[in-house]
């Protein structure tokens, strides 16, 4: 018994599959059995990357103007009605697998476990581990009902390691009739230009928070992150005050991050942020607060004005 | 145009939270306040009600004890009457039961034009729940928006992406998810939180609205085991003299960052 087939949603960003998702996959091939792969899109372009990594099949959806949620679903839907019959279904936690979860899981009565970090696979019994209260606490899952098993994952929870497998097989699935469930459509696709790495795969993330005082301070941010080949992130506060996009954030509603260097600039530490940052290898804070709760988790705390460090750290830098 | 609000009464995050030892689930005692991110679901409710020119603003919420607390500050933000869902029975519920109870509590308003959530709860965000409901309700949805407006009857949202962010547009009736800063919550008048007390608060049970199994006997999970994470060990902590960014970058230099 146990785990025989195995979907991975893959989500697929500038035309390429994310880490997140080639880190399912690596983890899917050491649970036993066969690795399908799910993608909203062209699945020839992917095939070879998600070979690579272990899957022996790609499952192609042509979404069209859909959404991709409830088109990829729909798609999933009817390919286990058809007679495939996946025993467990990864997502990441991404904006595309939650949705394309979220309404499968509706569609199979299927209960759906988010967030986690980990899976393990025992016989047939099947449980996955999320952090809770900012990552103090982990709390393991078991599921109950029937196969297939929904479960997403937060980036970085394993290593993608490729397997040297050959590039998968592509099957094309038709988008089935989605009824009143498929009148929103897309009308235009905006990809924000962005330089440097991508927050959630940087080496070094430099964040800012509140403690820059105003929008305009970001800047230092920025510089300093380019100076380290880095990516700029920031904290909730700043993201809600409209001073840097979403795409910035990070924390338990945003990006979780898990750099070898990571720098926390004007930021206290609440448990929002702290989720999305603690896995860094090395972390750096710089606050005025000595009591901040970054501090607690630093490995190198200054206690001082970001006003005042960073322009020197910076100028140190640009001087190399 | 009518719009309901899902809205979630959580404990304060300021308190720290605890696990209920006997049964692993979230602790909901005491006082609950209105979850933070779904202020700004309420608020989009009321400028889209009012830039409509008409209808009234509906509030869906599942809690324990009869808790009202969270809900008055929404119905002081301007929300007309709320439909409660208060049941020991619920305790343990899944994702996917609390989307099948929000689904029924919407039907129990007889639906709306617009449902709006927030993306996922500030205390267990699963994150799931309001993509759950569209699908329960068989409704379009267009989660994670960032821009929302109608426009002749039509929903005009800008939503967030991996890369960027697409522009959708969703006949009505439909289901969104709006992000945290999609608008500036408004602060409840002094009015407004006189008025919210006498505003109707609909309590019901799941048995009163037909949703059966719910709770740890309608989850198809179940706690297997609680665990401390391994902690994070404090490291150096040093005051500015002018000089600090020199550690930085000797910080730096030592793991070959630069």
């Amino acid at each position: 018994m146990g785990i025989s087939n195995i979907w991975v949603f893959a989500q697929v960003a500038n035309g390429a599959p994310t880490s997140g998702s080639l880190e399912l996959v690596t983890k899917a091939r050491t649970l036993g059995g066969s690795v399908s792969v799910w993608v909203a899109g062209d699945g020839a372009s992917v095939a070879g990357a998600l070979g690579e990594y272990g899957a022996s099949k790609v499952f192609a959806v042509d979404y069209g103007q859909n959404l991709a949620g409830v088109a990829v679903a729909s798609a999933m839907k009817a390919t286990i009605d058809g007679g495939e019959s996946p025993d467990l279904i990864m997502f990441p936690q991404s904006y595309e697998g939650r949705d394309v979860m979220a309404r499968l899981s509706v569609k199979l009565g299927r209960t759906v476990l988010t967030n986690s970090v980990d899976i393990e696979v025992d016989g047939d019994s099947v449980s996955a581990t999320t952090p809770i209260f900012g990552g103090n606490t982990l709390v393991t899952t078991t599921f109950t009902g029937g196969a297939p098993y929904l479960a997403a994952f937060r980036p970085k929870s394993f290593n993608p390691e490729t397997s040297g497998g050959a590039a998968a097989a592509v099957q094309a699935v038709n988008v089935p009739d989605l009824g009143a469930t498929g009148t929103a459509k897309i009308t235009a696709v905006h990809v924000e230009e962005t330089t440097g790495p991508k927050l959630d795969e940087a080496n070094v993330v430099v964040s800012g928070g509140r403690g820059l005082g105003e929008s305009a301070n970001y800047a230092m941010i920025e510089t300093l992150a380019k100076l380290l080949k880095g990516a700029p992130g920031a904290s909730r506060a700043i993201v809600d005050a409209g001073w840097v996009p979403y795409s910035y954030q990070v924390g338990q509603t945003g990006k979780v991050v898990k750099p070898s260097v990571y720098i926390a600039a004007g930021i206290s530490g609440a448990t929002q942020h702290m989720v999305g940052m603690k896995g860094s290898k090395n972390i750096i804070a710089i606050n005025k607060d000595k009591e901040a709760p970054i501090f607690g988790i630093a490995d190198l705390g200054i206690v001082g004005d970001v006003h005042k460090v960073l322009p020197k750290l910076i100028e140190a830098l640009q001087g190399r | 145009m009518n719009v309901i609000v899902c809205v979630k009464q959580i404990p304060d995050p300021a308190n720290p939270g605890a696990l209920d030892a006997s049964s692993n689930t979230l602790e909901r005692k005491g006082k609950l306040i209105l979850d933070e991110s779904d202020s700004y679901g309420v608020e989009m409710a009321l400028q889209l009600v009012d830039a409509a020119g008409g209808g009234e603003v509906s509030l869906v919420s599942m809690a324990p004890n009869s808790e009202t607390a969270g809900l008055r500050t929404a119905l002081a933000m301007g929300a007309a009457k709320a439909v409660l869902v208060s049941d020991p029975a619920l305790q343990g519920s899944d994702a996917l039961t609390t989307a099948k109870i929000l689904a029924a509590a919407i039907q129990r308003l007889g639906g709306a034009d617009l449902i709006i959530a927030a993306t996922e709860s500030s205390d267990g965000y699963t994150g799931t729940v309001p993509e759950q409901l569209a699908e329960v309700l068989g409704l379009p949805s267009v989660t994670f928006s960032k821009k929302v407006a109608i426009e002749g009857g039509v929903l005009k949202a800008d939503r967030q992406t991996e890369d960027g962010y697409d522009e959708v547009t969703c006949p009505l009736p439909a289901l969104i998810s709006v992000t945290a800063g999609v608008v500036e919550p408004r602060y409840p008048s002094f009015k407004g939180i006189m008025a919210a007390k006498s505003k109707p608060v609909d309590e019901v049970t799941a048995a009163d609205l037909g949703v059966t199994p719910v709770g740890w006997a309608g989850a198809g999970q179940q706690i297997s085991n609680v665990a401390q994470a391994e902690a994070r060990a404090a490291g150096e902590v040093i005051e500015d003299d002018g000089e600090t960014f020199g550690k930085i970058v000797t910080f730096l230099e030592g793991l070959k960052v630069i």
